[in-house]
Order: structure tokens, then C-alpha cells, then sequence
């Protein structure tokens, strides 16, 4: 499979329509293609460099039952991924070198996505001792992002420490700002609805308040310091001021935060259910206004699998989190790309060569789509209008909050160095 | 009507109409024989996922009175981590034929959830889910308020009188549902509670709201003052206490004999019970004539009647 192959008349970058050929996995100048290459139609498809998502939860080890290495990497190349980082937040915790070689090889061996594994900040994401991040480093999976993710590293102190230790084998901490004391029992965003809803708030100045703190100490001790799915006006703009003043901040939005509203929570639907909250329509303007601007620097899916039953309960009993990974390409040419806020050479940009460049994986993926790169690319037909479906979705779980909604593109082939990962009906006939 | 969920779905006519119907129903509470045969053959069940002996015993009247079986469904103990539950109890309900689900939930949102969730085909009546809606609560001080202060009150709603709520706005269903249809009835309301007591967002609500009840005192003539209870341990929580003392909360926002006698001659005195006597109300305030707390008891089984009839009888009518 992995052999010989034309792409042929993809938009690469969604601009100059051309033939990208491949053989052996690399990228080759189109007259060096064996005249038995397959041909791959891709007229009026656009060619990115394959995506790399910095924050998804494949939940193994622990939770199987709500996706594995094998469903998730699935899932992760029916998206148009080629890379994922796998959150640490497993059970038992990525926190030592023993469990994020585990994550590592896994991925290998089922070869759908590269899986790179985030190990925790601190031991059990307890936030009271750091983690042995230097063993993790040096591993075979070769970790260089930390994160308690689903849980802040809420004490200065520790934040500090990591921010400094990491330095060592050129790392990055990735928080997940919240205020712990703020957000003690909190359901939603606070605001006119969760008054009116009757959920415990989660309010904006909870995210903010950490945000301007760890850019301030990602400053003092000159680290870097990745920020998650940034939900608030009020986030983007302290990330913009951190910028201008030379600090070394990078931020991802979420799919769903560039997407959907708190106006969701009126069903008590807890598919709507995630943390940080879906926020007002402002908030969903600043994120998309701070990732056209560049102040936020890359789209990540926070795709969260969760099994039925813990969606199918109460709102306040119900889990936090939805799925993203086969979403976000569509939700993101719907909100940034059809709307004129960014071009499909944006889109490889946050979604695939900044993301890897946060990773510290640059020299295998994020790659430009030129003759000697490795073969991680991503097909997209803009046009391939559709109803999103969980039920056919390859993630195991369902908790998509998309379900019957219509996004106007999606990836129809993906390819991981060469190999055809997750072919559409459309291209797969010339592979068969 | 199909459900009852909350007071924010009810227009003026529908409200209007369940006090009437509950006045109907009142009034043949004053026979020798209550008892009616209106519901007769139908299944209503009490589903409390939540202890509140008061509300069960005052909606099994109800029903009872109206002739319906009744069965009592004692949910309490399943917990946060057992969710799914709720779906499996409505599944199960469905299964034995309610013909309406009277619920009382911890969660907010748990009466729509099982009106909407596809799991029965019956009625919901919202008994109180978590700090969201208690319509029936908000019907009966309706109820209670326009027997005493409207004349001839049949057909009418509330229009031109001003209702305090004092006390835990932030966590009390009461208050919001009591919100929603005062104003729909044509009352002002003002809101009187510290600002830690008060959801941030309420910014649209059509109230006004002070932060001591001498200050509500001071302004326009209160006819109701509605005293909510307030949880002592809201009071002392470890360090995140939404009040300094239950002393000083007593100070500023109780109901004594002193601030009774600033409301005028006709003003009612309400609370939903029950009482926490010495902290947000005085026993010479609770027990002075003024107050109507225990006919609000009283007026809640005619209220709930009327509900109960309206949603499972009154479909030829409406």
C-alpha cells in the first residue's frame, strides 16, 4: 500500500491545484513517481500536512470501555490526524516512565497515528510532587509535554518548579486553567443562565486569573507554558498582552469552544457538558477573533470520550468532556475557513505545523508538502457536506454533542508516511 | 398542558387557570365528604429522589383526594455515582403505567430531563429539582397571596401588588420559580439578600433587589413578605461561609416584631417551611396573625389538586 501513489490535482494548501507524489513515504517530485503509481483523484480537495492534535484523551490504560489506543487512533485518522498527544489522566496516571512507554508502544503497534504520550506534572495529578518528568524525557516515548490536564496545577509553587525543571530537556507545561477554589462544585459558565438554569457557576474570572499567572511566571523563570483550550474574551486578551510582552506562551481553543454557546445547558443535556464550560456567544467571537490573530496559536479537540451511562444521567452527575477528534476539521472550516476568518494555509498551520512544533515533533510531522518531506497528509473535500452521525463515528464512544448537525467538509484520506490510514469511499478505489 | 417543570413556561391564562381550579378545589375541601372521583383509575407516582417529607405527604393528598392511586417511589440514596438511575427509575415507572411523575430531584434539571428524556410517556409535575424550579411552591403562595390581598379573586392574577423574597436567593428554587410567576401575574417583586446570596447573571431579571430588609422596608409598600429559609451551614461552611454569623445574618435580614410592625396593616407574612424560628424569622413574626404560613400548607394540597386535575382530567377542557 505503502508504495507508489499520485495525489492529483489537490488544492495543496487549499491553493495552486497539483499532483504531490509519493513513494515509499516520502514525498517525491512528481517526474521520479514509477509509471505504475496509483492515482488518487483528488480534484477540488484540498491537501494539508497530515493534523496533529496536542490534546486527546485515548483513556488507556483504565478506561477502555470508553476508548482505546485502537479506537482512538481510529477515530484520530478518520479525522485527518496523523499525530495525537495522549493525555496523561489515565488510570493508572501517565506519571512514570513505566506508563508512557506502554502508551507509546501501543501506538506503534497499531500504526494508525503516531501517539505521543503527555506525561503527568505531578505524581497521580495530585498537584503535591512533581512527577519524574526527566525519566519520562528520556524514555522511549521521548515525553517533552507535561500536564495534570482535567485537573490545574492550582499550587504557584509546584507550577513554578515544573516550569523551571522542564527546561532541562527543552519541555513545555501544558495547564489547564482553573482555580480549583473558584470552580468547587461548578457545572457551567456563570452567567445569566446558570442563574436562571440553577448550576453552580463556573465563572470566567476562575480561567483567567490562572492564566495571568502562569504567563507571568512562564516569565519569570523564562519557560515556556502551553495554555488549553482557552474559553474566555478575557483569556485571549491576557495571552496577547503576554505575547507582546516576549513571553513564551502558546494557547489552543477547542473545537467546541470556537462552535457552541452556554445557551446549550438549557436542554440539561449533558452531552453539553465540558470543562472549561461552553461560554457566551462573546467569548466564542474572542476565541475565533484570537485564533485568526494569531494570539491563540493552535486548534486542539479536548476530544473526551466517555462512556453512555456516564452522559446518560443527571447534569450535575453526568461526566465533563465530548468527543472531537472526527469533528474538528469540519467545525473548523465551518467557523474559520467558510467564514473568511482564515485560509486553508491557516489551517495547517494550528492544526498541524505549530501544534507539532509545540510538541517538539517538527522533524516528523507539521512538515511542508514539498518533494524529500515525510508523507503525513491529509485530504479534505470542503464540499463533502454532511449530517454528523456518532453512531458511525470510529471512537468507541458516542458523546459527541454534534449529533445532527451539518458540517460542511471532513477528511476523505489520511496518510501516515506514506500509508493510506483512513480512506473514504471516494478514495479508496484506488487503493483497492 | 402536559408537564408542569417549571413557573417560566406558564402564561397568565394557565396561571390563572390553576388558581381558579384551585380555588374549585378548596372549596370542596369544605364538604363532608372531600373526596372526588375525578382521578379515579389513574397512577400517580411521588418519585423523591430527595427527603422532603412535607411536599410528599401534600401532593399524596392531592392525589388521593382526587380519587388516583397513589405510590410512593423513595429514590433517596442513589448517588452522584450511580446517575443513570433516574433513566432506569422513569424506564421502570413506564413499565407499571404512570399515568404522572410527581419528582423531587437534588439536580437541577432532572423534571426536564424525565419530561424530555424519551423514558415515559406520562405527566411530570416538578416537585423541586436542585436549586432550579418548584412551580407548585410558587402556584400555592400565589394562591395564598391573592386570597388574601386581591378581592374577588377569581379570574384575576396579582396585578399592582409588591412581594420581598428575603433570605438565600442564590440557592433556592423557590425563589426563582416565584420570580417568574409573580411577574407573569403582575406583581413586582424585589429581590432582599446579601450579594453573596444572589446568582451572579441576573442582570435580566425583572426585580429589584436590595441588601438588607430595613432598606426593602424603606422603599415602596410591601403587601407580601416571603421568608426563605436559610441552611445554617451556608453560614459556617469552612472558610467560604456566605455570611459572617447566623447573628449578624438575623441583624440584617431577619423578620422581627420591630421591622413586622413597619409593614402595613394588610401586608401577609409567608415562608415555604420550614422555619429556622430565631434566625431568618422571629416567633412573634411566625406566629403573629399576619402570618399565613401554615394555610400556605393548607393551600398547597388545593393547589396541587388543581394541578394533578388540570394535567390528567383536564385535557377535554384546555
Amino acid at each position: 500500500m505503502s508504495g507508489a501513489f499520485i495525489i492529483s490535482g489537490a488544492l495543496v494548501y487549499g491553493e495552486k491545484a497539483a499532483d504531490v507524489a509519493v513513494v515509499n513515504g516520502v514525498i517525491v517530485p512528481v517526474g521520479d513517481a514509477p509509471s505504475t503509481a496509483v492515482r488518487v483523484d483528488a480534484d477540488g480537495l484540498v491537501l494539508l500536512p497530515g493534523l496533529v492534535d496536542l490534546h486527546t484523551h485515548l483513556r488507556e490504560p483504565g478506561r477502555e470501555d470508553a476508548e482505546t489506543i485502537e479506537t482512538g487512533s481510529r477515530a484520530a485518522a478518520r479525522g485527518g490526524w496523523t499525530a495525537v498527544h495522549a493525555m496523561a489522566n489515565t488510570t493508572p496516571v501517565a506519571d512514570t516512565a513505566g506508563v508512557v512507554e506502554q502508551v507509546w508502544s501501543r501506538g506503534r503497534e497499531v500504526g494508525l497515528v503516531d501517539v505521543y504520550p503527555v506525561g503527568a506534572v505531578t505524581v497521580g495529578l495530585k498537584g503535591e510532587h512533581l512527577s519524574e518528568m526527566g525519566a519520562m524525557a528520556h524514555s522511549r516515548a521521548r515525553v517533552r509535554l507535561f500536564s495534570d490536564d482535567g485537573i490545574c496545577v492550582n499550587d504557584p509553587v509546584i507550577m513554578r518548579r515544573a516550569l523551571e525543571y522542564v527546561k532541562s530537556f527543552d519541555g513545555a507545561v501544558l495547564q489547564h486553567p482553573q482555580d480549583l477554589r473558584l470552580t468547587e462544585g461548578s457545572q457551567m459558565h456563570e452567567g445569566e443562565i446558570s442563574a436562571e438554569l440553577g448550576l453552580t457557576g463556573w465563572p470566567a474570572v476562575a480561567e483567567e486569573s490562572i492564566v495571568a499567572r502562569d504567563v507571568l511566571l512562564a516569565g519569570h523563570v523564562g519557560s515556556r507554558v502551553h495554555l488549553q483550550h482557552l474559553s474566555t474574551a478575557g483569556s485571549v486578551d491576557i495571552v496577547r498582552w503576554a505575547k507582546s510582552r516576549g513571553i513564551q506562551v502558546t494557547a489552543e481553543a477547542t473545537p467546541h469552544h470556537l462552535f457552541l454557546t452556554h445557551e446549550e445547558a438549557r436542554s440539561y443535556n449533558p452531552l453539553f457538558k465540558v470543562n472549561p464550560p461552553l461560554r457566551t456567544a462573546e467569548d466564542v467571537d474572542a476565541v475565533r477573533q484570537g485564533l485568526a490573530d494569531g494570539t491563540i496559536d493552535i486548534v486542539a479537540t479536548d476530544h473526551a470520550p466517555h462512556p453512555v451511562e456516564d452522559k446518560d444521567c443527571e447534569w450535575a452527575a453526568a461526566a465533563f468532556g465530548m468527543t472531537g477528534l472526527e469533528t474538528a476539521l469540519g467545525i473548523v472550516q465551518s467557523v474559520m475557513v467558510d467564514s473568511g476568518l482564515m485560509t486553508w494555509r491557516d489551517v495547517a498551520r494550528v492544526m498541524s505545523t505549530t501544534p507539532a512544533a509545540i510538541g517538539r515533533v517538527s522533524q516528523w510531522h507539521g512538515r511542508p508538502i514539498a518533494a524529500g518531506e515525510p508523507a503525513n497528509l491529509t485530504l479534505v473535500d470542503p464540499r463533502a457536506e454532511h449530517t454528523v452521525d456518532p453512531v458511525s463515528h470510529a471512537s468507541r464512544s458516542r458523546n459527541s454533542p454534534y449529533a445532527g448537525r451539518v458540517l460542511p467538509g471532513r477528511a476523505v484520506a489520511t496518510f501516515l508516511r506514506g500509508t493510506p490510514t483512513f480512506l473514504d469511499p471516494r478514495c479508496e478505489g484506488a487503493f483497492a | 398542558m402536559k408537564h408542569l417543570l417549571g413557573t417560566q413556561d406558564l402564561s397568565r391564562e394557565e396561571a390563572v387557570l390553576i388558581l381558579d381550579t384551585a380555588a374549585q378545589m378548596a372549596a370542596t375541601q369544605e364538604r363532608e365528604i372531600r373526596k372526588l372521583p375525578t382521578l379515579r383509575g389513574k397512577t400517580v407516582v411521588n418519585l423523591f429522589f430527595e427527603d422532603s417529607t412535607r411536599t410528599r405527604i401534600s401532593f399524596e393528598a392531592a392525589a388521593k383526594r382526587l380519587s388516583a392511586d397513589v405510590i410512593n417511589f423513595s429514590a433517596k440514596g442513589s448517588s452522584v455515582s450511580k446517575g443513570e438511575s433516574l433513566k432506569d427509575t422513569a424506564l421502570t415507572l413506564q413499565a407499571m403505567g404512570a399515568d404522572a411523575v410527581v419528582i423531587r430531584h437534588w439536580a437541577s434539571g432532572a423534571a426536564d430531563q424525565l419530561a424530555h428524556g424519551g423514558w415515559l410517556h406520562g405527566s411530570v409535575l416538578n416537585a423541586g429539582d436542585g436549586t432550579h424550579q418548584h412551580p407548585t411552591q410558587a402556584l400555592l403562595d400565589a394562591y395564598t397571596m391573592r386570597r388574601h390581598l386581591v378581592d374577588g379573586p377569581d379570574g384575576k392574577g396579582l396585578d399592582g401588588l409588591h412581594v420581598a423574597i428575603v433570605g438565600d436567593i442564590l440557592h433556592s428554587r423557590v425563589a426563582r420559580s416565584n420570580v417568574h410567576l409573580l411577574t407573569t401575574l403582575g406583581a413586582k417583586v424585589t429581590l432582599v439578600a446579601p450579594p453573596t446570596l444572589l446568582p451572579v447573571g441576573i442582570g435580566p431579571w425583572p426585580v429589584t433587589v436590595v441588601h438588607g430588609l430595613d432598606a426593602a422596608l424603606d422603599g415602596p409598600q410591601i403587601d407580601a413578605v416571603m421568608m426563605l429559609r436559610v441552611q445554617r451551614e451556608r453560614m459556617t461552611g469552612g472558610g467560604a461561609a456566605f455570611f459572617p454569623s447566623p447573628q449578624e445574618y438575623t441583624r440584617l435580614f431577619g423578620l422581627d416584631g420591630q421591622r413586622m410592625a413597619r409593614l402595613p396593616e394588610h401586608a401577609i407574612i409567608m415562608h415555604p417551611g420550614p422555619m429556622n424560628r430565631g434566625l431568618e424569622i422571629s416567633a412573634e413574626a411566625a406566629d403573629s396573625p399576619r402570618s399565613v404560613i401554615v394555610e400556605q400548607v393548607a393551600n398547597g394540597v388545593a393547589v396541587r389538586m388543581a394541578a394533578l386535575y388540570l394535567l390528567l382530567a383536564g385535557e377535554e377542557q384546555m
